[in-house]
């Protein structure tokens, strides 16, 4: 058993058979964790395999033990009956996983999504045009925020909860019916990173304004310029960011 | 009904401004005929940088080896030079005859710096013929240095060529704010044009990436001929060769990225739109994939320079750290590769509760990837500081300070990479883009100060015996190929990338593409492009480094006493 411990090229199998578990099984095991999908299992374990590869190969004698159990299984005669089962074992796992690849699913097949949209520079809102680039929340700078906060939670609880949920998670009452699912605001990779222009205008246009390039969208969201007016998709923008405590993102001094 | 009279208009507009090119279409052969020529572009740009340094080596450091290696690949280079010409007349016949009106309009703004490039180009074409067949002759005192500066001046006219070969696709992508669709281009005034907002970084960031595509391309020419090599003498001297395109390569891909980030962040300040669609909207696939390449080439350069050592007496001390260093470049690839949206299907978009990760999500922010990237470049370059003292042992008597000092950077700048790759997690955007500054800074600084060190403390060390050029097996050879055709396709993919953000425009909201080429390639067809022009480049640089080997195969006298480095 020692042996094989220290031979190299189960040294390689132990670790490539560890990777895979840890990142099937102990990830998604982990507090606050999901599973790994498929397509990033494939790129970490690519990734994994070439690191493995690098180890048993960047050095001479290494190399020469690591090939040694392939050599002999390929050419040895007394192991004639591994080698023939092994053939067959790679042809069989080949095929198998050819056959799932190409075999008929009801799934819908992943598709990569363009998570920002580019917003354009200005948009025109009920007539009015608005320059985009650079602008701040004009109800920052009017008085006290809190009754502006006040009336975004009154909007957001009456039209945008069956969807983004009542702790802004996006797992609203309707959620499960949507794919791909309402935007998470408590999560760091939406509206924490976005200026608060770009997030009143998807508010303000919805899946109709998204851009021509990137399509086809999936999004179900309507334009709310149709139903609220600008002062009360600027206070949900506020409540949106006091609410789940991330700071909108903030234009560069120099950016006009 | 404004669609239609879009319609209407965009027909009447295409009628007389555009023709078709049989079979593949007027983008398709476009694209190829540009990138084939700047492939080539960036060949004959770079080795001349190359070639001139390394005949400076060999003349301060009166090491013949270099000049040899200098005039080797001025022979290349005039091969190259022919494709690179007619790629490019490839390239602006295709543009005059298939885009004639945006050709007009390109050449009403710029026709005098077309004026100006032409005889550049004359003026570095005869300079390259006086620099190649003059070697021979002026290899002596004096005319060995006016030699030399006949390669600083090819650099000069080769440079002065691409800044304004620059300008004219950089105007398209950034034109100066004040022009509009209504503006005339005869009124607009040629150096206004020129100095539009990613002129500059792009001909800084082209100067970089030329260096590490030139030392790519001769560490792939040197790991063809070292494959290929009869003698042991032939097999070390490419072995060489095929180490010091590597060094140069990769030396020169660690600063790279800084050049880079500099034209990205130009492009956001341009027009956050351009920024978004290029890093966070339909582009960002492309970086995802850059991303993997990069790691691609920090490995391959890495794993180079480990099996390298194997023909370095003395390396076997320094053998079970690299495995430590392989460690932190799979980590640094793994979290580099990460993407924030990822690929999944309903269920596991169901599990994740969104297409991002709940905890795999945060190692595909920019935090995560700064904190990757430094800490894979400070791991390549002690993979170099590693296999530099392979075989020396320094003598002076503060060697062992010296290298607690240059640990203490290490782990300091290591240090300041996570640190400020951590608090990115908990500051907002606008601070965390600044803190990038902060890791590079420290990467650089650490690089810079300990290189110092260890040239100091390298003074009269002792050799523990010289490198057995020639003394690698042929796996080695392979890493060499991978880096260039790495390199070629990222060029490639990155060139799209730049390109594409314009989307249907001709010149950035000035200009529109009204042909029914103007939607945006989907990522499938952009890759199958992109490589074909790498296959159709590679296949022709693969016949120049056949014809080098022809050429030197009448000249080459094998010396009758090669000493016994091989295999």
């Amino acid at each position: 058993m020692r042996a094989y411990l220290r031979h190299p090229f189960w040294q390689a199998v132990g670790l490539f058979v560890l990777a895979y578990l840890v990142i099937v099984f102990v990830i998604p095991m982990l507090p606050g964790s999901a599973m790994v999908p498929s397509s990033v299992v494939l790129q970490y374990m690519a990734t994994v395999l070439v690191g493995i590869l690098i180890w048993v190969s960047d050095d001479e004698a290494r190399w020469t033990t690591f090939k040694e159990p392939l050599h002999e299984v390929l050419i040895q005669p007394r192991l004639k009956l591994v080698r023939n089962g092994l053939l067959a074992a790679v042809t069989l796992v080949v095929g198998c996983l050819t056959y799932s690849q190409v075999k008929a699913s009801v799934a819908a097949p992943p598709n990569l999504r363009s998570i920002h949209p580019a917003p354009p520079s200005q948009i025109t809102f009920r007539g009015k045009t608005i320059t985009l680039v650079g602008l701040e929340n004009p109800l920052r700078k009017q008085g006290e925020l809190a009754p502006h906060v006040a009336e975004g939670r009154r909007i957001y609880y009456q039209n945008c909860v069956p969807c983004h949920g009542d702790h802004l998670d996006g797992q609203g009452h309707f959620a499960s019916g949507f794919n791909p699912l309402p935007a998470n605001f408590q999560d760091n990779g939406t509206i924490a990173q976005l200026t608060e222009s770009f997030v009143f205008w998807r508010i303000a246009k919805g899946g109709p304004g998204l851009p021509r390039e990137g399509t086809p969208w999936n999004s179900a969201m309507p334009a709310w310029e149709d139903f609220l007016t600008e002062d009360e998709i600027w206070s949900v923008v506020l409540f949106l960011y006091d609410q789940t405590g991330w700071k909108p993102r903030t234009w560069e001094v120099t950016a006009k | 009904m404004a669609h239609v009279f879009a319609l209407v208009q965009a027909a009447a507009d295409s009628a007389a401004a555009y023709r078709d090119f049989p079979v593949i279409g007027s983008r398709a052969a476009i694209w190829i005929a540009a990138e084939i020529h700047l492939m080539f572009a960036a060949f004959v740009l770079g080795v001349p940088i190359f070639a001139v340094v390394a005949e400076a080596i060999g003349i301060f450091g009166k090491d013949q080896r270099y000049d040899r290696l200098a005039k080797e690949f001025t022979r290349l280079l005039l091969i190259a030079y022919s494709a690179t010409a007619i790629w490019g007349a490839v390239f602006v016949f295709l543009l005059s005859t298939l885009y004639p009106r945006f050709w007009a309009y390109l050449t009403a703004i710029f026709g005098v710096s077309m004026w100006v490039y032409v005889s550049i180009f004359f003026f570095e074409s005869f300079t390259l013929y006086l620099y190649y067949y003059g070697w021979d002759r002026w290899k002596q005192g004096r005319a060995k240095i006016v030699h030399w500066c006949l390669g600083i001046l090819l650099n000069i006219w080769g440079t002065a060529v691409m800044f304004i070969a620059d300008s004219w696709l950089t105007y398209m992508m950034t034109p100066p704010r004040d022009i509009t669709p209504e503006t005339s281009p005869a009124s607009i005034k040629l150096w206004h044009a020129i100095l539009n907002h990613t002129w500059m970084p792009i001909n800084i960031h082209r100067l970089i990436g030329n260096v590490v595509f030139g030392g790519a391309i001769v560490g792939a020419y040197a790991s063809y001929r070292f494959l290929a090599a009869k003698t042991d003498e032939e097999r070390a001297h490419y072995d060489w060769m095929g180490y010091v395109g590597n060094f140069i390569a990769i030396s020169a891909l660690i600063v790279l990225p800084f050049a880079g980030y500099w034209l990205g962040r130009e492009i956001y300040q341009y027009d956050q739109s351009m920024g978004i669609t290029m890093m966070g909207g339909f582009m960002s696939w492309l970086w995802v994939i850059q991303a993997f390449l990069i790691a691609v080439l920090f490995l391959a350069g890495n794993y180079y320079l480990w099996v390298g050592m194997g023909r370095i007496p003395g390396a076997e001390r320094f053998r079970p750290y690299t495995k430590w260093l392989l460690v932190v470049l799979v980590l640094g690839a793994l979290v580099w590769g990460t993407p924030h949206t990822m690929i999944a299907d309903s269920r596991e978009l169901a599990a994740m509760g969104g297409s991002h990760h709940p905890l795999l999500g945060a190692l595909g922010v920019m935090s995560a990837k700064n904190t990757a990237v430094n800490l894979m470049i400070l791991s390549t370059f002690l993979s170099f500081l590693l296999y530099r003292r392979a075989n020396i042992r320094q003598v002076v008597p503060w060697a062992k300070t010296g290298t607690r000092i240059q640990a203490a950077m290490f782990v300091i700048a290591a240090g300041v990479v996570l640190f400020f790759g951590i608090r990115g997690y908990f500051v907002e955007a606008i601070v965390r883009i600044g803190y990038s500054v902060y890791q590079v800074g420290a990467v650089l600084a650490c690089i810079v100060f300990v290189t110092v060190i260890d040239v100091l403390m390298a003074r009269g060390a002792q050799s523990l015996g010289a490198i057995q050029w020639g003394k690698m097996p042929p796996r080695s050879q392979y890493a060499l190929f991978i880096l260039a055709v790495t390199f070629t396709w990222l060029m490639g993919l990155m060139g799209f990338a730049r390109s594409g953000i314009r989307q249907h425009w001709h010149v950035w909201q000035v200009m529109q593409d009204t042909t029914p080429y103007a939607a945006t390639p989907a990522l499938g067809y952009a890759a199958i492009m992109i490589s074909t022009c790498v296959l159709i480049f590679l296949s022709l640089v693969g016949f120049i480094f056949w014809l080098g080997g022809l050429a030197e195969k009448s000249t080459f006298v094998p010396s009758t006493e090669a000493p016994h480095v091989g295999h």
